[in-house]
C-alpha cells in the first residue's frame, strides 16, 4: 500500500509537470452559450494554473493515480437495459469506499445513450443509467448529497458512427469527480 | 433511402447568391407536378434612389420557381426553352404556352422605389387565356427575398387551395466538429433555408426547439450549466428567461396553443420523467402523468385540452393521450413495437411520429379517427418529424453519410426531397406557424 502511495505522489508530480491544464475539457466539456446580442467569446485560451500546498502534494490522490481501481470511471451498458453488468459492481463498490472516505467529495454521473430512437426519449434512458448507478453508491452508503446525476441522452457520443460497436461505447455512464 | 432514389434532380444549387450554402434535392416525385412557367421579371429602376442600381438584387422569379417545385406539386417550366419573355399580361402570347404544354405562366416586373421595391405580378390560366391573379407587394429595402416568397404564397394557395408557407421559417440544431470540440447553434432560417441567424452558440448540447404559436418565441433545452435546463427566448430581442431548472430531467418543452402554457418532462423524482404544464406567467407547474415509466415528449392538441405524450409504460415506447385534468391515459400506437415524438396537424386530424420497424427509425404519419399508419419514409436513422403549418409536408432529420441532414416529404409520402447544409451536423428541424399579422 505504501509503495502505491508513492506511486500515486510520483503521477501527481508528472501531473504537475506536464502543465497541469487539462483546461476542463473532456467529459465535462466547458460550459458557455451566448444568446444573440450577447458577445461571442471564445475563452479558448483561458488557462489558469496554480500550485499546490504543501499539504495537498502530501495528500494522496488515487484518482490521478492510472494504476487505481478509480481510474475506471465508465460504465457501459446493454442495449435497451439500464441494470448494472455484474462485472463492474466491484469497480463500484470502490468508488463508493472512495466517496464514503472523501464526504467532501461531489460526483456527477453523466448517463448517455446510443443514437438508435428518439432525443428525448434517448435522455430518458441515459437518466435511467445514471439513476442505476446513483442507487448503487447511495446503497452502498455514499450520502445521496454528494452524488448528482445528468442525462445526456444521445448528444454527446464516445464514438461517432452507426455500428454495433460504436453503439456499445455510447450506451454509458460516466463518473465524473467534482472536486 | 436517397442513395436509391434514382431520381436525384439538383433543383437550387445554381443560381442562387452569396449564401449559397443550401440545396435542395428532390429525391421522389415530381411525376406528376403541374407545369408552370415563371418568366424572369423585368426590373424598373423607376423613381429610385440614383445610385446606379440598374439590376435587382435577387432573381425573384428564381426563388418563386424554387419555392414552387420545393412544394412537390409544380414543375417550373426551363428558362431557356421559354419562347417569349414578357413582363405583363397583355405581352402574352398564349399560344406559345400552349405548345409548350405548361399550364399557368407568372409575369411580372420588380420597380425600385425610394423605399425599397415594388414586386407586381399576374398568374395566368393558359388553357382559357385569361389572368387569375395579380398583385402589387411593396417590399423594403431588404425583404426583397420575403417578397417572393409571398408570391410563391399566393401562387400555390390559388393553384391549390392550400394556403402556402413559403414565408414561413424554420429552427433547427446544428452541430459542428472543432478539433474534440463540438460547438452547437440554434438556428432560424426561411423555410427554403435562406438567412439563416444563429440564435444560440454554445459548447454543450442544445436540443429540442419549438415555437410559441404566436411564432415570436423560441423554447428550447440546453446544457450549458452541465444540466438540462429550460429556456424561452424571444427572436426579435434574442433576451432568453430560463424557465425551468429543477433537479433531473428538464426537457421536450411544447408550448400550448394559447401560448401561456409549456408542457414539458420533469423529474418527479429521481429516475422517474413524467409530462408536468408549466403556467409561464406564474412559473408554477402541474404534474400531469403519474407513473414510473419514461413519460417524455408531450405536445399539445390544437384544443388545447389534451395532450400527448411518449410512454414506455407498456414495454417499449409508444404515443399516448392524456386529457390535461385527468390522470387516465389512452394509449394512441399499437403497430410495431417503437412509436414516439408525436407531432399533431394543424387540423388536429392525424399524427407524425418515430416508427420502429424492419428499416430501422422512421417518420410515420396516422389518421386519428381511423388509426391507419403510413410509413413515410426509409432513411432508417429519421427522427424529429414536424408539420408545415399548412400541414401540407412534413420537415424531419435524416442522415446522408454520417451527416445530420433536413429533409421534407409531402404527408402522403409520394414528394420527398432533402435541404442540405453544408456544414455541420444538422437535426430537431422545427417549422414555424404563421406569423399572426396575416390573419
Amino acid at each position: 500500500m505504501l509503495k502505491l502511495d508513492r506511486l500515486a505522489i510520483l503521477f501527481l508530480a508528472m501531473f504537475l509537470v506536464a502543465g497541469c491544464a487539462t483546461d476542463g475539457s473532456g467529459t465535462g466539456g466547458e460550459s458557455g452559450a451566448d444568446g444573440v446580442g450577447g458577445e461571442t467569446s471564445e475563452d479558448t485560451s483561458g488557462v489558469e494554473t496554480g500550485g499546490l500546498s504543501d499539504e495537498e502534494m502530501m495528500m494522496k490522490n488515487p484518482l490521478e493515480d492510472p494504476d487505481s481501481p478509480l481510474s475506471q470511471r465508465i460504465i457501459y451498458f446493454e442495449f435497451d437495459r439500464s441494470d448494472i453488468p455484474q462485472k463492474y459492481l466491484d469497480l463500484l463498490s470502490k468508488h463508493a469506499e472512495y466517496m464514503i472516505a472523501n464526504p467532501d467529495m461531489k460526483v456527477r454521473l453523466e448517463g448517455h445513450a446510443d443514437e438508435r430512437g428518439t432525443r428525448e426519449y434517448n435522455i430518458g434512458l441515459g437518466d435511467r443509467r445514471a439513476q442505476s448507478v446513483r442507487r448503487i453508491l447511495v446503497f452502498q452508503g455514499v450520502d445521496s448529497d454528494q452524488v448528482s446525476t445528468v442525462s445526456y441522452g444521445e448528444e454527446r457520443p464516445q464514438v461517432e458512427g452507426s455500428t454495433e460497436e460504436a453503439y456499445a461505447k455510447n450506451r454509458r455512464v460516466e463518473i465524473v469527480y467534482l472536486k | 433511402m436517397f442513395r436509391n432514389a434514382g431520381l436525384l434532380i439538383l433543383l437550387l444549387a445554381v443560381a442562387l447568391p452569396v449564401q449559397a450554402d443550401i440545396t435542395v434535392k428532390v429525391t421522389k416525385g415530381l411525376g406528376d407536378a403541374q407545369p408552370i412557367a415563371i418568366v424572369p421579371f423585368e426590373f424598373e429602376a423607376g423613381e429610385g434612389p440614383r445610385d446606379g442600381k440598374a439590376r435587382p438584387p435577387l432573381d425573384v422569379a428564381s426563388v418563386i420557381a424554387s419555392d414552387l417545385e420545393r412544394s412537390g406539386r409544380f414543375k417550373a417550366f426551363p428558362r431557356e426553352d421559354m419562347l417569349e419573355k414578357p413582363s405583363t399580361a397583355s405581352d402574352v402570347q398564349f399560344q406559345n404556352w400552349r405548345v409548350l404544354g405548361v399550364d399557368n405562366v407568372v409575369v411580372g416586373k420588380v420597380r425600385r422605389t425610394q423605399g425599397g421595391y415594388v414586386i407586381q405580378f399576374q398568374l395566368l390560366d393558359v388553357f382559357r387565356g385569361k389572368q387569375l391573379l395579380g398583385y402589387s407587394i411593396p417590399v423594403s429595402e431588404r425583404s426583397l427575398r420575403r417578397g417572393a416568397h409571398e408570391v410563391s404564397d399566393l401562387i400555390y394557395e390559388e393553384l391549390t387551395g392550400i394556403r402556402g408557407a413559403f414565408s414561413t421559417r424554420i429552427a433547427f440544431v446544428m452541430a459542428m466538429k472543432d478539433g474534440d470540440t463540438r460547438r452547437y447553434q440554434l438556428v432560424v432560417a426561411d423555410a427554403d433555408g435562406y438567412n439563416q441567424s444563429s440564435i444560440l452558440r454554445s459548447t454543450s448540447p442544445i436540443m429540442s426547439p419549438v415555437w410559441s404559436p404566436d411564432g415570436r418565441y423560441l423554447a428550447y433545452v440546453s446544457f450549458e450549466n452541465d444540466a438540462a435546463e429550460v429556456f424561452v427566448q424571444e427572436l426579435a430581442t434574442g433576451e432568453r428567461e430560463k424557465v425551468s431548472s429543477r433537479p433531473g430531467i428538464n426537457g421536450a418543452p411544447s408550448f400550448s396553443p394559447d401560448g401561456r402554457k409549456l408542457a414539458l418532462t420533469l423529474s418527479s423524482e429521481p429516475g422517474n420523467p413524467d409530462i408536468w404544464v408549466m403556467d409561464l406567467e406564474t412559473k408554477k407547474s402541474r404534474r400531469i402523468t403519474r407513473n414510473a415509466a419514461i413519460d417524455t415528449e408531450p405536445t399539445w392538441m390544437p384544443d388545447g385540452k389534451s395532450l400527448l405524450f411518449t410512454s414506455d409504460r407498456g414495454g417499449g415506447p409508444q404515443i399516448y393521450r392524456v386529457e390535461v385534468g385527468s390522470d387516465r391515459a389512452e394509449r394512441v400506437t399499437f403497430e410495431g413495437a417503437y412509436n414516439a415524438r408525436a407531432s399533431v396537424s394543424p387540423d388536429g386530424k392525424s399524427i407524425t411520429f418515430v416508427h420502429q420497424g424492419r428499416d430501422g427509425y422512421n417518420i410515420a404519419v396516422m389518421n386519428l379517427d381511423t388509426r391507419a399508419m403510413q410509413v413515410l419514409t426509409d432513411g432508417g436513422l429519421d427522427e424529429s418529424p414536424s408539420f408545415a403549418p399548412n400541414g401540407s409536408m412534413i420537415i424531419y432529420a435524416t442522415q446522408v453519410g454520417r451527416q445530420g441532414v433536413l429533409a421534407a416529404t409531402s404527408t402522403d409520402g409520394r414528394v420527398q426531397q432533402q435541404l442540405g447544409v453544408q456544414e455541420g451536423d444538422v437535426r430537431e428541424p422545427a417549422w414555424s406557424p404563421y406569423p399572426p399579422s396575416r390573419e
